[in-house]
């Protein structure tokens, strides 16, 4: 299994590599958003005499420039591409195959977000220049990011993959798919700091997986969690590492029993 | 004496589809919203049939005939919906891994390769997914290459060949893992016929080598002549005919054809259908039954220089039995 990861990791890394050039124009088009949270977040903290729910402008940098890269270890295989899959008879080719198809999304997404690293660094450089970010990290802190970032991509893997397997049997699901998102963008971290959400929506977000594969990661590596909290954290991504791949599990074997019973 | 179990076997195998059904309209759609209409499709009624290891079988239909529905199930991506199927002692829906493992489909319309990058990477991919030998996946692709005569095109990007160049690479990665029963469907189709030539002289030399099963369908006749001495001809979902392919022009070729030569152009109507006439060669199409009278007729009133009574071309056959 280790050597059908890392063929699928190089055919990966090979093929974003063939679109270098469009994989970069879309990381730089994706630091609008961040960058756009990060002057409206900083005009608040001086507005609030220097720092907004304990955040400085420094800081917000920090936290806004790691965002980035989260952002993109989060990209996996979406509920759209699910459609595309079956439509295009893509499922029928995987069922052939004697390997589960979520070995080969986890694989070629983990190989693509090598190249994502490596495209990122400069861009990071760049907003470091610009923005001035605050960021002293501890040695926990850095490994558990670096862990973290995986963990992240794990958990919205089989999120993602649960929720596109609704298209097993509708394929008319974008409207579920677009609460999702928005529950995602508010609870995660994405939008702001879990910190600076209102107490009920950072008591919900407790019962969700959303802040696991956002704000923690960075937290991990701009905040000042306890090395307590880091491995709690960690751990807190495994639970729904676990609870998302029984979802896959449970949900994959319903769905190609129905599948198969109608074909593509 | 022992006799070998067949690869294939298929017994009163059914499978149905509910249709959604829905008059045009605006009326027809508000009240599709409270109740949803839908009829049954018999896409396989009832098809039953065995085919022994190492032979290959033409499954010939029109379309919608039920063709790609059977083998759909027989390769595991349907369930039937009644019968009793197995496919090298293995229940196909189960999809187990040591049966993918033997087996592979290959569909002409669909593509499998890694679109951007060379058919090479696409066939380490596929060393990877069925964990093949690195020495023997290399000997098998080596020789797959050389077959095919692709050495100068493996390393150019898939989206860079031309559709008979990617049907070659497609073969290639389909059968890397040398399986024992291959399930093509119309892997022919839109190639130009030195490119069908080529994949067809590739199927049977892997036939001849492995002596793997082949279950092919095509709606190039060549294609089935040059394969497969056995065909399944289905048509609504039934079996019409499942023999030799010599014995379907015997059983449905409802004419014969009547070539013949003179000196001299003549009118030949009087004794049957012309099809061709060019210069003093004529060819008439008379009933099957009736071709040694006609044949004797001409001889006796014409001065014929050859003369030569033909079944019809495959092609015409099929089309008969279909429209029948």
């Amino acid at each position: 299994m280790l050597d059908y990861y890392w063929t699928v990791m190089k055919t990966a890394v090979m093929t974003q590599f063939q679109y270098r050039t469009a994989n970069y124009f879309y990381m730089v088009g994706m630091v609008a958003e961040p960058v756009i949270y990060l002057v409206v977040w900083s005009m608040i903290a001086a507005a609030q005499g220097g720092s907004v729910g304990g955040y400085t402008p420094g800081a917000l940098a920090a936290y806004y420039i790691v965002w980035t890269l989260v952002r993109n270890m989060n990209i996996v295989f979406t509920p759209y591409g699910w459609e595309w899959r079956i439509q295009h008879g893509e499922l029928s080719a995987a069922l052939l195959r004697p390997v589960h198809p979520l070995h080969f999304d986890i694989a070629y997404f983990a190989g693509w977000k090598l190249v994502v690293i490596i495209l990122w660094l400069p861009l990071a450089a760049a907003l470091s220049l610009i923005f001035r970010p605050e960021l002293s990290p501890s040695w926990q802190g850095a490994i558990t990011f670096a862990l973290a970032i995986w963990g992240a991509y794990l958990i919205r893997t089989m999120l993602l993959w649960a929720l596109g397997m609704i298209t097993f049997w509708t394929t008319r699901v974008s409207a579920l798919y677009e609460l999702f998102f928005a529950a995602e963008l508010l609870l995660s971290g994405r939008l702001v700091p879990m910190s600076l959400l209102p107490d009920w929506a950072q008591r919900l977000s407790s019962y969700l997986p959303f802040q696991w594969t956002f704000g923690f990661p960075i937290e991990a590596l701009v905040g000042q969690l306890s090395p307590a909290q880091l491995l709690a954290g960690l751990g807190m991504q495994l639970l729904w590492i676990a609870v998302g791949g029984a979802a896959v599990a449970l949900i994959w074997q319903r769905g190609v029993r129905a599948f198969t019973a109608v074909g593509n | 004496m022992t006799t070998e179990p067949p690869s294939i076997r298929v017994a009163e195998l059914r499978k149905s589809f509910q249709v959604p059904v829905r008059e045009a309209g605006l009326g027809a759609s508000i009240r599709s919203l409270v109740r949803r209409q839908t009829r049954e499709v018999r896409a396989v009624d009832g098809v039953s049939f065995t085919i022994a290891p190492g032979e290959v079988v033409g499954f010939l239909g029109p379309n919608g005939a039920g063709k790609t529905t059977t083998l759909k199930m027989l390769s595991g991506l349907l369930h039937p919906g009644g019968g009793e199927l197995s496919v090298l002692g293995h229940l196909p829906q189960r999809r187990e891994r040591a049966f993918l493992r033997q087996i592979t489909l290959v569909m002409g319309n669909r593509n499998q390769l890694q679109w951007d990058l060379p058919a090479l990477d696409s066939f380490e991919l596929q060393r990877a997914i069925y964990r093949l030998p690195a020495e023997s996946f290399r000997q098998t692709r080596d020789t797959f290459i050389e077959l095919l005569e692709v050495g100068d095109l493996v390393s150019k990007p898939v989206r860079n060949l031309s559709l008979g160049e990617r049907m070659k690479m497609e073969l290639i990665g389909a059968l890397l893992h040398l399986p024992q029963v291959l399930f093509l469907d119309e892997p022919t189709i839109g190639l130009d016929v030195t490119m069908q030539r080529r994949i067809r002289s590739f199927i049977a030399e892997y036939n001849r080598q492995h002596g793997a099963t082949v279950m092919l369908t095509s709606h190039y006749m060549a294609d089935v002549e040059a394969l497969c001495r056995r065909v399944i001809v289905i048509h609504h979902g039934q079996v019409l005919y499942d023999g030799a392919l010599t014995g379907l022009v015997d059983r449905f070729a409802a004419y014969r054809q009547i070539g013949v030569a003179m000196a001299e152009p003549a009118d030949l109507s009087g004794y049957g259908q012309v099809i061709a006439a060019e210069g003093g060669r004529i060819t008439l199409r008379v009933p099957r039954a009736e071709a040694a009278r006609i044949t004797a007729r001409i001889l006796a009133d014409l001065p014929i220089i050859d003369l030569t009574i033909e079944e019809p071309p495959i092609d015409d056959v099929i089309e008969q039995v279909f429209a029948g």
